[in-house]
């Protein structure tokens, strides 16, 4: 039925890992190519995917993270071995993980975070960033990629969010 | 299997309204499709557009990206929403008579 559909969409995006952000990304752009509205609203460890000095940066977390065993095929060894923590720890481990995951995305037609960001305003998504995170990490406006299109209490989150479906990725 | 008749011309398609025939295709039912997309007046633009994805089409056996069609200089993404507002893949590959895109992206 017509009136089911979903219309508008505001996802949340609380982490700043390559593996937590593209989900978000993925989502809100998904929306928009179905001709829904969709917002992100980048809080807390987040804001990295929106930081002019890290958009390029983010990384796959290679020490405490228990679902690497999906990556395991990778290294010829079964998809339910464990990543061995300690290996994790190596450095250079992180960087390659994330520079795999780069490729895997590449080769999937999936753009780079800060292209990706572009892409998704491009499309009429909007990006916001949360107020009290920006001041927990001291950060300004100044400091965040141009694609952003405000910094918005909590309260005005949801005041944009009227009728939306929220989603926390 | 659905058919649909547009304009003397009957074609068949899915239930969400795609042709499963592109052999069946031509600009008439395009432009009929176009209108039902919400889409009054299909300008040269447009139509470059559905010829890229129909040749792209043709060459790969799928739908090329939003991403792609920035790439390759067809049309940037703002562009491509403005022209076909309200979801551009779905609505150019319908208009195309080709199959609805898969991807996510």
């Amino acid at each position: 039925m017509e009136n089911d559909k979903i219309k508008k969409v505001s996802i949340i995006c609380a982490k700043g890992g390559l593996d937590e952000v593209y989900p978000a990304l993925i989502l809100a752009n998904g929306a928009r190519m179905e001709g829904i509205e969709a917002s992100i609203f980048f809080t807390f460890f987040g804001l990295n995917a929106i930081m002019k000095k890290m958009v390029k940066k983010l990384k796959v977390a290679t020490v405490g993270n228990p679902s690497l065993n999906l990556a395991m095929p990778m290294m010829k060894f079964p998809i339910t071995a464990p990543f061995p923590t300690w290996m994790g720890a190596i450095p250079g481990v992180s960087a390659m993980a994330t520079g795999m995951m780069k490729k895997e995305m590449e080769d999937l037609d999936i753009p780079p975070v800060d292209e990706f960001l572009e892409m998704f305003t491009d499309a009429g998504g909007k990006i916001y960033a949360c107020k009290l995170a920006m001041d927990m990490f001291k950060l300004t406006k100044d400091d965040l990629v141009n694609q952003v299109e405000d910094v918005l209490t909590v309260g005005q989150f949801y005041e944009k969010s009227a009728g939306a479906s929220i989603i926390f990725t | 299997m659905a058919t649909k008749d547009y304009g003397g011309n009957t074609v068949d398609v899915n239930d969400e309204g795609y042709l499963t025939e592109f052999k069946q295709w031509n600009e008439a039912i395009g432009e009929a499709i176009a209108k039902e997309e919400g889409i009054e007046q299909m300008t040269d633009r447009h139509w470059e557009i559905i010829k890229y994805l129909q040749k792209y089409f043709e060459d790969n056996g799928e739908m090329p990206s939003i991403r792609n069609m920035k790439k390759t200089g067809v049309a940037d993404t703002k562009e491509l929403y403005s022209l076909f507002p309200g979801g551009p893949l779905k609505k150019s590959s319908r208009i195309a008579g080709l199959k609805k895109p898969e991807s996510c992206i």
